[in-house]
């Protein structure tokens, strides 16, 4: 058999066998909800419910009730749209990118990370769905035959690309997510004994043998999803930057934003999944699975990418002054020191400083210090969205159309809904989905299971009996 | 003498193989393995060939790009050309940067639920089948062969069951066929 280094930390703690690790992952499924997710629940779907009730309002309103005007024409609703789509990243980055490297520590962390991605980017999708103002007409973005002479979309838009590009992410990641979970779903389906359970989760595993052509076809065909997943993690977000740096908006007109807002995608969405699966672990008590050497993985890849993200904002500084245009210069020194000031300082702090503070190895080991630099991170991240949209747009070319941008309270509350729509989802999935991807955490035990690491697993010398 | 079907039940993937190996090599041949996650290394012991479905997901994914590269000529440059800021849609070519993104899209967009189609119909995985696993722990803790008598003809049952408890095995279920 394949064996690891010692120096390597194990990924699965205690004296596990492969009963042990459906056992942890299934009872929660079988047994009674903790009142704490009936808390967590209400609270969640209580905001879910008020930002369906304020995109009903916008519908019958709508789109004066937000705060745009003539110069800030997009402001929270597509830095909303950015915001969910780069938390989306890390998702397909763990179970696509870090597959194609053979990193076994994404089996403790692909699942759930997935599943963030694919509710993430349906809270994307709202954003430019109910900006369209009239939804009814959202299927005009597809290529349809028509009857306005056979009007077609234009296919050199940015704004169709990312049509192309967001549909196919989301498509692509939820067939990838739910291959990865028939498997699971079968494992659940032959445990569980309540009626109405083996049947629910007899049909979401679509009758799963697990003979060994199904297997070798299920290697090929994550190996097949990954190599094709891997480009769309950078392709998605390099359109959605193209909304921006196609036009000739100072400020957005930069060839840096593609690779600038990939790494910001991928540095916010680990820090979601950090929120995410700190309280997750915790609550269905899954410290033997996600380790602090998880944790420790994710957040220096929050160093490099935040550093990343550091480094471009110090590149489009420097070249906004070495560019020469005073057009593109005022663009940056009014972000810096104009009314919106804050908020460039806001953006600055979170992404470039705090990251940079996980060099310490016990802060980056820490769990507490972890989330509360996660809630940090998403915030930054939503402050550079908002200083790219809204700080590029408030100063027009005609000084007399200068202004600010107010949200109003329909603004605020779409915002919050979605992130309470968000969680909802989330939470349902946490409480009828394998958190884990529990089968193939069992293919690493043998060689990452502390207890057979350190030779202390019951039977364990049987093994080297061939 | 009717057909039987023996399932050896094993505890650890790594004593499968090499009890497969063991019977390969006295001319048994196995029928399938059932196991909760794949065992590396077992296709070539009990004579599985590699899939195909990698190239079919390519041959998905070229159609993609096929049917993307004529749709936009045809959106574009056929039905409606316009001239955009001075830069006319006169020939496919000339445009083609601005249709890269689409392209590539399309391209995975095929390729991917192609395959993934393929996939869910050739395992025979769709929604409202049932489970044809022959034993409920083989999705749990358990690795299972699965040997048939009418396959090996010049094995009887009790020979094939002799050979298997020569190896690591806890349990040997026979059912008639």
């Amino acid at each position: 058999m394949h064996s690891e280094s010692s120096l390597r930390e194990p990924l699965i703690l205690g004296h596990r066998t492969y009963h042990d690790i459906t056992v942890d992952l299934v009872t929660p499924i079988e047994e009674k909800a903790p009142r704490m997710w009936y808390i967590l629940l209400t609270i969640a779907a209580i905001i879910a419910v008020y930002g369906v009730g304020c995109i009903l309002y916008l519908f019958s309103k709508g789109i004066g009730t937000w705060g745009l005007n003539k110069t800030v024409d997009w402001a929270w609703d597509i830095t909303n749209f950015v915001w969910w789509v780069g938390i989306g990243h890390a998702g397909t980055l763990i179970s696509a990118v870090l597959l194609l490297f053979r990193q076994k520590w994404r089996m403790a962390v692909n699942r759930s990370a997935e599943a963030m991605t694919i509710f993430a980017v349906i809270m994307a999708a709202v954003f430019p769905m109910i900006h369209m103002g009239r939804i009814w007409m959202a299927y005009w973005v597809f290529p349809l035959p028509n009857q306005f002479g056979s009007l077609w979309v234009n296919f050199n838009s940015p704004l169709l690309w990312d049509v192309f590009a967001i549909s196919t992410y989301f498509t692509v990641s939820l067939v990838f997510w739910y291959i990865g979970l028939i498997p699971d779903f079968a494992t659940i389906r032959d445990k569980v004994v309540r009626p109405w359970q083996k049947t629910f989760y007899g049909i979401l595993s679509f009758g799963w043998t697990g003979n060994a052509k199904a297997w070798q076809r299920f290697e090929e065909v994550s190996l097949v999803l990954a190599g094709l997943s891997t480009p769309l993690v950078f392709s998605v977000h390099s359109v959605v930057s193209f909304d921006f740096a196609t036009s000739v908006i100072p400020g957005w007109h930069t060839t840096i934003f593609p690779p600038y807002f990939v790494s910001g995608a991928v540095f916010s969405g680990f820090a979601m999944v950090q929120t995410l699966l700190l309280v997750m672990r915790k609550t269905l008590k899954l410290e033997a699975y996600v380790t602090i050497k998880h944790i420790e993985y994710m957040n220096i890849i929050i160093i490099v990418t935040g550093s990343i993200v550091g480094v471009a904002y110090i590149t489009e500084l420097f070249i906004s002054w070495y560019g020469g245009v005073e057009y593109e210069s005022y663009a940056f020194i009014n972000r810096a020191t104009g009314p919106y000031w804050w908020s460039y300082a806001a953006m600055m702090t979170c992404n470039v400083i705090s990251p940079q503070l996980f060099w310490v190895r016990s802060w980056r080991r820490n769990l507490m210090f972890t989330f509360f630099m996660s809630l940090v991170v998403n915030t930054g991240m939503w402050f550079e969205r908002f200083v790219i949209i809204v700080t590029s747009l408030h100063r027009d070319y005609l000084p007399s159309s200068w202004t600010m941008f107010h949200p109003t309270w329909v603004d605020v509350g779409i915002f919050v809904g979605t992130i309470g729509i968000f969680f909802t989802l989330y939470l349902l999935f946490a409480r009828f989905f394998p958190v884990l991807a529990l089968n193939e955490l069992k293919s690493i035990l043998k060689t990452s299971g502390e207890s057979y690491k350190n030779r202390t697993a019951h039977g364990h010398s049987a093994e080297h009996h061939h | 003498m009717a057909d039987k079907i023996i399932y050896a039940v094993y505890d650890d993937p790594e004593q499968l193989k090499s009890a497969a190996r063991k019977l390969i090599t006295a001319g048994v041949r196995v029928k399938d393995v059932f196991s909760p996650f794949p065992i590396h290394g077992l296709d070539p012991i009990i004579g599985l060939k590699r899939t195909r479905i990698g190239i079919a997901s390519f041959m998905f994914g070229i159609t993609g790009t096929a049917l993307a590269s004529l749709g936009t000529w045809y959106f574009m440059i056929k039905d409606w050309p316009m001239d955009i800021g001075g830069k006319p849609n006169w020939t496919w070519y000339h445009n083609l940067p601005a249709f890269v993104p689409v392209l590539f899209e399309f391209t995975v967009f095929c390729a991917a639920h192609g395959m993934a189609i393929t996939y869910l119909i050739r395992n025979k995985t769709l929604p409202f089948m049932p489970a044809r696993n022959p034993d409920p722990r083989s999705t749990d803790d358990k690795f299972i062969m699965e040997l048939r008598t009418s396959d090996n003809h010049g094995h009887s049952a009790e020979a094939i069951a002799s050979l298997l408890r020569g190896t690591a095995v806890q349990e040997i279920n026979e059912r008639q066929c």
